[in-house]
């Protein structure tokens, strides 16, 4: 018995893709997975995505690097390895902005771009909707819009339904993704 | 952009247009990878240069720094100054990148991608020289705070330390934006190529990307982030270069002007770089259609501005030689109009101050061939700043009896062509093997215009 991961339509623009994404939002489906080849403006909502943490992670890492660059350096230079060059003050904390600047950067970056990876699931090495036919052109010029079955057969009510459902939005073909 | 691109086939068309240049360059409207003669002369004249480079770098690990023409006073000579070069040219591709991203200025989307790969590479190289120049260079990672039995810890004071942290976050963060920016062009071109190795070797680095809607949020998010971190950075990396000098007693480097002067020298080099590729990347590969005349003019009054900031940064330091009235600046001053490296000077002065005044005409700025040949110019007068900077104000000090010559060798000149090879085979590699147009920017490109045209 195959299983299904989910239905998936194609469409031939973004915005039909957004139209269709904001039907099946409206037709209560829920785990909607729209699938475009450049970011598309309020598709994202469409689909229910709601909170975004990679700005929070990012300031975190910025922060922490700024925090952690500083107290290595008063660190270094009041505790661990003081040196008295002719009476200065040890905690010469000027002079320790620079590298607490650039590490608070590099932190940040780094916390930005590993944490959107993070929260997307990436890197992973495959996924059931590669196997859909024709999703090589998700990348190029074609849109498309994936309902989830969760692994209900292919024959089940429910695929047949949100099948006659996706017919139902006018996309230029339909297709099951097999699990 | 051009009338085709704004149909809804165009999303097709512009992503096959930019990938067949990596995947079918025959399709694309050449001879083909391997039938072009003009690539293959330049892949191994380049190559030989890399090896030139490797080779050289050897032995001067193996003989020390004395194989340059560097001696006390002037102890940086060439490699400083090709650092400083480099670094600047490093510039203009993050601030393309990014402070033009922030600013909404859609025209850097042809542009951006190969000016970051500039950035990068220019970047790695100017992170060699300061290596090379050392004449312990295996110690190099003293720099770096690390666990050690000795005990120690770097200098936080010194601005060669500070340096240290600015180059390689640099260097981290333009290729994290550089990679974050290919991963959904990586995917294209994984679901386009045909051979199986091809396929594998796209499809590991595009890291599975699929242009979930989720997905494509947080990527925009962080995307933007990354440009918004990388603003304040460009600015500090030139600026903390500029310390290494500024900090330093020394007539002709202890300046206040350096930090905003050293960082306008970076955007104009960059730009003139830019350029200096731009057009003849657009001519071989017939991407006149995507890197326009327009791309060309605006680049060029980038290059207008920020070469009047370096010629008011000229200006500044002749102004207070004679302002603050230190006999030493006053005499370095007069040593660069009359001494050892006037003709230096007053070729660099043609190069970066006057030429390029012919950038106001808008004839000038619409001509191909002449923003090329003043990029070039504007280059070799960025490089001749750089050395004049480094060796002019150490060959003549404080004190008469420790004056000297800086005469480069053989081996100063090898060391700075084949960095031009190795720069330019890198720069190979990459149009050879990745988009050098950002295809999936050109699609939301294409969507913004069909949308404003009504299309």
């Amino acid at each position: 018995m195959r299983r299904l991961y989910g239905m998936m339509a194609e469409f031939r623009s973004p915005d039909a893709l957004l139209a269709a994404a904001r039907a099946a939002g409206a037709a209560g489906y829920r785990d909607i997975e729209a699938y475009a080849p450049f970011p598309v403006e309020g598709l994202a909502e469409a689909v229910g995505f709601r909170r975004n943490r990679v700005p929070l992670a990012t300031l975190a890492g910025a922060v922490a690097g700024a925090a952690g660059g500083y107290f290595m350096q008063w660190y270094a230079a009041v505790v661990s390895f003081p040196i008295n060059v002719g009476g200065r003050p040890l905690h010469s904390w000027p002079m320790f902005i620079p590298v607490a600047f650039e590490l608070a950067i590099l932190c940040g970056a780094l916390a930005a771009v590993v944490s959107m990876l993070a929260a997307n699931g990436l890197p992973r090495l495959t996924h059931p909707v590669f196997d859909a036919p024709g999703f090589g052109l998700a990348s190029r010029d074609r849109f498309f819009l994936c309902l989830p079955l969760r692994g209900r057969p292919a024959d089940d009510w429910e695929s047949r339904d949100v099948a006659a459902f996706l017919r139902g939005l006018e996309p230029a073909a339909v297709c099951e993704v097999p699990r | 952009m051009a009338s085709d691109v704004s149909a809804p086939q165009a999303y097709g068309s512009v992503t096959d247009r930019i990938a067949d240049i990596v995947l079918a360059r025959s399709r694309a409207g050449g001879p083909g990878w391997r039938g072009g003669w003009r690539w293959r002369a330049l892949f191994l004249a380049t190559f030989a240069g890399v090896l030139v480079f490797f080779g050289a770098s050897a032995w001067l690990f193996a003989r020390g720094v004395g194989l340059w023409g560097v001696n006390i006073p002037v102890a940086w000579g060439f490699a400083l100054g090709n650092f400083v070069w480099w670094i600047g040219i490093g510039h203009a591709g993050t601030f393309i990148s990014a402070i033009l991203l922030l600013l909404r200025q859609r025209w850097r989307t042809s542009i951006n991608r190969f000016a970051e790969a500039m950035t990068l590479f220019a970047a790695g190289i100017a992170g060699l020289f300061p290596i090379l120049h050392l004449g312990r260079p295996w110690f190099f990672y003293w720099l770096i705070p690390y666990p050690n039995r000795m005990e120690l810890w770097p200098q936080w004071r010194s601005p060669l330390v500070w340096d240290i942290f600015a180059i390689s976050t640099y260097l981290i963060v333009s290729l994290l934006f550089w990679y974050v920016g290919l991963i959904p062009d990586l995917a294209t071109l994984r679901d386009r190529a045909r051979t199986r190795g091809r396929q594998l070797a796209y499809g590991l680095l595009a890291l599975g990307w699929r242009g979930e809607a989720r997905h494509w949020a947080r990527y925009e998010t962080a995307y933007l982030l990354l440009a918004g971190l990388a603003t304040p950075l460009v600015v500090s990396v030139h600026t903390v270069v500029s310390l290494d000098f500024a900090i330093g007693n020394t007539p002709g480097y202890h300046s206040t002007i350096f930090p905003p002067y050293f960082v306008a020298g970076a955007l104009y080099s960059g730009f003139a770089m830019v350029l200096t590729l731009a057009i003849p990347l657009r001519r071989y590969f017939h991407l006149e259609q995507y890197i326009t005349i327009r791309h060309l003019a605006l680049s060029a009054k980038v290059m207008l501005a920020t070469g009047a900031i370096v010629a008011y940064g000229y200006a500044s330091e002749i102004f207070t030689a004679f302002y603050g009235g230190d006999e030493f600046e006053i005499a370095m001053t007069v040593d660069r109009w009359t001494g050892a490296y006037a003709p230096v000077y007053w070729t660099l002065m043609a190069c970066n101050v006057l030429i390029p005044q012919c950038l106001w005409w808008r004839r000038v700025r619409h001509c191909p061939a002449a923003l090329f040949g003043v990029s070039l110019v504007v280059n070799l007068g960025m490089w001749m700043e750089r050395f004049l900077i480094v060796v002019q104000s150490t060959h003549r000090d404080f004190l008469p009896s420790s004056w000297g010559i800086f005469v480069p060798t053989a081996w100063d000149w090898t060391f700075l062509l084949a960095s031009l090879a190795l720069f330019a085979w890198l720069f190979l590699m990459f149009i050879r093997f990745l988009p050098l147009i950002s295809m999936t920017e050109m699609r939301e490109l294409v969507r913004e215009t069909g949308r404003t045209t009504g299309s």
